[in-house]
Parts: structure tokens; sequence; C-alpha cells
């Protein structure tokens, strides 16, 4: 896979990864030029477009698309797979994903993307051991924050 | 490196079975399946294992297999599986009834109802064609009917395997499907539509009449979106067809009654009624009832086409030289005249230099009507590929030489317009028994001009060149005595030379023409090293002045063994559409004993026969 975006129906990206080096202004052109291909797709239309030399494997979850660029020789359908995967394992994550969720937890989108793919590649084909690592970050995520008393909290002893 | 990997090839094998026949693990399972990605990786990486190599390809067969009949196909999961399968059948050298198998599995795949299965089922057939044809051949009704899918991307791929799957046993069938998918699809289809409808039917029509009409419908339905270069072909396909030129030609006058906004239509068929006119006329047609046309009712429609606010500057070149031509096979010359007369003031240069030279015809030259205006010889298409190639044929001859027999003359402009240019403007080339020196130069250089022009834009009308009258038999003669010249070159051996023998690196050029274009000179060169250590690292690069083109293929190795033990052989081609001396500079870049070696040398010395 060479990047994955999510963005909204209004076109509003809401996710990106991206697996091959490319300079910012050809990110941000590559992205718009994406986005509205994308959107201008009737919902009937089949998933798969070309683009440039990629294909893109889109999917629609509820008022999101998440979008991937995979190379020639790459398979189309495990794509859409994947795609699937990683829906699932947010839905198992946050419970009943939505897109506020990734709105305001986009962090840990990225987190669990980042679990289950690595160079572009599944990396973890286990749901439990990617969600098994995300917990534990998050264990120690709050063993961080060490309980404070008020007093403390305002300076005083 | 790859057989290091081979080696692993029967415990992937194992990995991939346990897979299949191992029970339920909820962690890794999609809808049943477990572990699609990694079963996907491991079919990937057999592929790659597989590819070039017997051993390992049998190794695989039975799980493939296995894989391939046991796998559910209810769920994307499965078919994603199915179709990395398939893949992998495809590339490694598996036996043909795996193949079937495999062709199977996709054509179950065109019957799903998913679009996404269809799509892949489709550009996976298109990749498979070129091996498994007959196999896939099966599948063709189901592929027709792809063509009438609502998706853009299914109807392309359908489109394009269809063109792929015609033959001389279909053709009727699937013309019928084609004709109809070009009636109802995109524009953006329609030129590729198009195109393929020509050349499938120029390869397997079945009968001249079947062909005459398959083309008329394409122009018809889809006349604006032809390719510009499909006009010369078509002309040249029906002059071929001696015996229905009345049929072509009555059908092409009521298509242009009907509809005259199809600029190639309106091309073809204005050229048509220009040549055969007096058929029309006359009013003989086998095949069909003959209509009644009176020689007015044809001016008519010629001279519409010439006011018409649809017709674009090159269909009113091509109406002026047909009202021109029926001069000679009407009777009502002093209608033609008073047209001709009239376009003589016209603001358009194309067409007031028509008009003021056939003016020029009617006044002085008319002895010289009716041979300029003969009939057209039949064409004759040259060797090359298909649709690109625009042949040009010049019936005419200078007036001091009218013989009764026009030898036909095929001047090959390639597809750079500088070529065309040069060639018609080749003053310099030898053996010209131009006696015709009295016509003002300038009257040439706009003819160049505005033969350049055409061609530049896409040489959408090299049909009028010809009938142009003599006032430059120079340039199109050249062409005439020239072909023969290349003919003679053709045959004749040219003999090698030594370009470059310096430091114990010696370069010998042999030399052969391209047999389809005689401007293109095959020079191979031979690279042999005398030192006693090998050169390595060796490039060998050539540059040739501007007139020339030079196309360098790849050398056969990198190292010049020493002692002459062997050659590196390169092949150069170069086109030399001006017949100039052949110069050309090269660089030689190598590495000897270790130290790097740089030398540019000239190559002056040619043998005249190689660029002549």
């Amino acid at each position: 896979m060479q990047f994955m975006l999510l963005f909204s129906r209004q076109g509003k990206l809401r996710l990106q990864k991206w697996y091959v080096p490319l300079s910012d202004k050809e990110k941000k052109k590559i992205t718009r030029e994406l986005v509205q291909t994308v959107l201008a797709r009737k919902p009937k239309m089949c998933s798969f477009l070309e683009w440039r030399d990629l294909k893109i494997v889109y999917k629609r979850y509820a008022s999101l698309y998440f979008c991937c660029a995979i190379e020639d020789q790459d398979n189309e359908l495990i794509t859409l797979e994947i795609i699937h995967r990683y829906v699932e394992l947010l839905d198992k994550y946050f419970g009943s994903v939505c897109e506020l969720d990734i709105i305001f937890n986009f962090e840990k989108a990225y987190f669990i993307l980042d679990e289950f793919l690595l160079g572009g590649e599944a990396q973890e084909t286990s749901k439990k051991n990617v969600l098994k690592a995300i917990e534990q970050a998050d264990l120690l995520q709050e063993d961080a924050e060490t309980p404070r008393s008020v007093l403390e909290e305002i300076g005083l002893t | 490196m790859l057989a290091h990997f081979r080696k692993l090839v029967p415990q992937l094998v194992r990995i991939l079975k346990n897979l299949i026949m191992s029970g339920y693990s909820p962690e890794h399972d999609v809808s049943g399946i477990s572990d699609p990605f990694l079963q996907v990786r491991i079919l990937r990486l057999l592929r790659i294992l597989g590819k070039s190599d017997d051993d390992s390809s049998e190794a695989m067969n039975d799980i493939l297999a296995q894989v391939a009949t046991n796998t559910e196909t209810s769920k994307n999961v499965g078919n994603a599986i199915l179709y990395e399968t398939v893949l992998t059948i495809m590339d490694i050298k598996s036996e043909s009834g795996l193949r079937v198998l495999a062709i199977n599995i996709l054509g179950r795949f065109l019957l799903n109802n998913d679009k996404n299965i269809r799509y892949v089922a489709l550009t996976s057939l298109l990749k498979t064609v070129q091996t498994d044809h007959n196999a896939v051949q099966r599948h063709r009704s189901t592929i027709v009917d792809c063509l009438k899918d609502l998706d853009v991307s299914i109807k392309r791929r359908a489109m394009e395997l269809s063109f792929a799957l015609v033959n001389g046993n279909n053709i009727r069938g699937m013309m019928k499907e084609l004709l109809y998918f070009l009636d109802s699809c995109d524009p953006e289809f329609k030129a590729d539509c198009a195109s393929g409808v020509f050349l499938a039917a120029e390869k397997y029509a079945p009968s001249k009449r079947w062909h005459i009409d398959t083309i008329m419908r394409v122009l018809t339905t889809a006349g604006s979106y032809v390719r510009d270069d499909s006009v010369p072909n078509l002309i040249q396909l029906i002059t071929n067809s001696v015996e229905m030129h009345a049929y072509t030609v009555q059908r092409l006058y009521k298509a242009l009654l009907d509809d005259i906004s199809q600029q190639p239509l309106v091309q073809v068929a204005s050229w048509c009624i220009g040549e055969y006119g007096d058929l029309l006329v006359s009013g003989q047609c086998e095949e069909e009832e003959p209509i009644q046309v009176t020689e007015d009712e044809v001016l008519d429609v010629l001279e519409g086409l010439l006011v018409s606010n649809l017709s674009t500057p090159v269909t009113r070149g091509y109406s002026l030289t047909a009202i021109m031509k029926l001069s000679t096979r009407f009777s009502s010359v002093n209608r033609i005249k008073k047209v001709v007369s009239i376009y003589g003031s016209s603001i358009d240069v194309e067409l007031q230099q028509r008009a003021v030279e056939y003016n020029a015809l009617f006044k002085k030259y008319d002895h010289m009507r009716p041979a300029l205006l003969e009939r057209m010889p039949i064409m004759e298409k040259s060797a090359t590929n298909g649709p690109t190639e625009i042949v040009q044929t010049n019936g005419e001859t200078e007036p001091s030489v009218v013989e009764p027999k026009h030898p036909p003359l095929v001047t090959q402009p390639a597809n750079q317009a500088n070529d065309l240019l040069v060639l018609l403007g080749g003053n310099d080339v030898p053996v010209i028994q131009t006696t015709m020196p009295t016509k003002p130069a300038s009257a040439g250089g706009e003819l160049l001009e505005l033969l350049g022009d055409l061609s530049l834009s896409g040489g959408p009308a090299p049909a009028p060149a010809p009938s142009v009258p003599t006032s430059q038999p120079s340039f199109l003669l050249d062409g005439l005595s020239s072909q023969p010249l290349f003919n003679d070159i053709a045959t004749a051996a040219i003999p090698p030379m030594t370009a470059y023998n310096k430091n114990g690196l010696k370069i010998d050029f042999t030399f052969e023409r391209a047999n389809p274009n005689p401007n293109i000179a095959v020079i191979t060169i031979h690279a042999s090293n005398s030192t006693e250590a090998d050169m390595t690292d060796f490039v060998f690069q050539a540059a040739v002045p501007k007139t020339f083109q030079l196309q360098l293929l790849s050398p056969s190795s990198n190292v010049v063994p020493a002692l002459n033990q062997g050659t590196v052989t390169q092949v150069i081609r170069v086109l030399n559409p001006q017949k100039q001396q052949l110069r050309m500079r090269i660089k030689l870049t190598y590495t000897l004993k270790g130290s790097p070696v740089q030398d540019l040398a000239e190559v002056n010395n040619f043998p005249p026969q190689s660029w002549q």
C-alpha cells in the first residue's frame, strides 16, 4: 500500500497515513485530487478505480470514505478486507465507532493503524493481539497520570 | 537469489495446508476463513517463487487446486483468496488442467452480482487472453453482456476484452454487439471503440460489402469521434474494393443527405462523390435499388457543404476538390466553373489557393484537365502497422509526360511532419526527371507550408494533395523517382566498416535496411577488445546531426572480453529522411584494468549506400 486516506462526505480529511516519501505539497495535491475523484463516484459503482499509475480501493462506511492506494501487483479484494479489518478494530476499541470518535481521538486511531499496518503491509493478523497492544499502551498512559489531591493542585503542600 | 528461497516452497505449501485444514481460531478468523491475509501472502510468495521454475510449480499444483476448490465464495474474503490463487496459477508453470480451472473461476466471477468481483475478473481475463485464448472464448457471451453494465470501468474493460476476443468465426455476432455498444456508450469510449471496430473489421471482414456496411455504420453513429487518420485509411479501403464503388458512393450520398455534421463521414463521402460521381448519376448499382440522382442534385449537396457552418476548413477543401473532379465526369461544367471562381476570393487561404489553381486549370490548361482529374489508381497500403500510417497516392503526372498508365506513387510520410515537409521539398534528391521550371517558387513555398500544416495537424487530408494541379510536380515526382530507388537500395548489400580503432578497442558497423521503411538504416555495432584485460562497464553512446533521428537499443552486455574472445553488440536505428550523408559522433566509456577510460570520436566514413 502506498497511502491511506480517510475523509468525510464533505471532503474533510480525517486521517492520512503515507507509506511513501513525498513532499508536503505533493501530498496535499494528491489528497485534493483523490478526494474529488472519489466523491464524484456514484454509489453503485465499482470500488476500484485507476488513478495515475496506482489502483485506488475505496469503501464508504456511513459518512466516512476509507481510501487506499495500492500498486499494480497488489490484490484489490484483499485490500478491501484490510480496510474492513481496520474498521472492525476501531469498532472494537471505541465500541460502536462513529466519525466523531475518530475526530476526537484521532491519535488513538493512528495508534491502532500503526499496530495493524506497517510499511503498507498488514503486520498483525490477529485482532486480539492488536487490541491487546493498544490496551497495554493505554494502561501505561493512565499510570503516568498519578492522582493528585486538590491541595497539591493549587500549590499548597 | 530466488533459488535460495525456492528451498522453502515445500514448507510454505505445508503451512498453507495447515491453514486451510486447521480448525477455527477466533482471533485470526474472517467470516469463516482462517487468516486470509496470511493465505494471500503465502500465495503471492508462491507466485514469485514458482514463476519460471518447473519444480516449485509442480510442488504447488496440489495445494493450489485444493485452495481453488475448497474456498467458500459467498463472501468477499473467499473471493479475494480465489483471485490471488488465479493470479498465481496464471503466472507459474502450471499444468493445463489447473489453468482451465483458473479460467473457470474467473468465468464464475463474471456471473457474480458484485461489481468489484466482475471488475477484477475482467481485468485478469484481459491479462490471460493472450495465452489462453480458447478458454476465454467460452465466456465470450458473459463478457459481451458486461458491455451493457452501468459501471464505466466495467464497460471499458469489457470493451477491451471483446476486441481481444474477436476472431474470424465470431466476427459478425461480435460486431453487432460492438456496434450497438458504440451507439449507446459515453463519448470517452467512442473514439477507442471506433478504432477497435475498424481494426477488427479490417482483419476479419467476411466480405467487402459487410466491411463497407460496418464502416458506414460507424461513421454515421460515432462519426465525430473517429480518429483523423482513419479517413485516409477508409478512402484507401474503398478504392481497393473496386466492385463496390457504385454501392459505396450511393450509400455515402444518402448518408450525406441526412446529416452533414460528422466531419469524417462528410470527408469520405465528398471524396467518393468526387471520384465516382459518374457512377452515382448513372444510377447503376446491383446491390441496392438504384436511386435517381441528377448532376445538379449532387452539385447542390457539395456546394451545400462548402457554405455550411458545420464544415471544417478541411472538409471544405475536400468538397471543393470533389466539385472540381466532377468537372470531367459531369456535363454541367459551367456551374462548376462558377463555383470555383467564387472561391477564388475566399478568406480561407487554403480554399482560395485551390480555387485559384483550379481556375487556372479551366482557363489556361484546359487541355490538361481530363488527364489531371482522372480516376485515382488503387492505393498501395504500406506495410507498417495499421491505422497510423498515412498512404498518399498521386495519380497525376506532370503535363509533359502524360502517359496513359499512371504508376502508383507511394510516398511514405512518416508520422513526423518534418519528414513529409522534407521529402516533398527535397530538391537536392538526385534523379528528378522534371522539366517544369516555370512555376513560381512562391507558390511552391505555400504548397509546402500547406502540406506541412496539413500533416502537422495530424494528417487529416493527404487526399487533397494529389489533386493539386501540377504546378509542383517536382516535389511529387521526387517521391515517384525515389521510390524505385528505395527498392533497389533495399536489396543491395551495404559493406560493413570500421568506425573506431584505438587503444585496443575496435568498433565495427554492419548495416541493413529496415524493410518497411527505407529511410531507416539499422546499424549493428560490434565492439571487440584486443588488449589483455577485459573492458568492463562498457557504454556506447552516439549522437547524430539534427536532421537524423537515432534510436539506440540495449547492448548485449557491458563487458568486452579480452583478446578478441567475444564482442559486444548493440543495435542502432537511424532515421534518415533527408538522405543526407550520415555522420555520427560516438562516445565510449569503459573501465580497463581498474581505470576508467573515456573517448570521443567522429565517424564520417559511412559507405554511401547506407544513407542513400
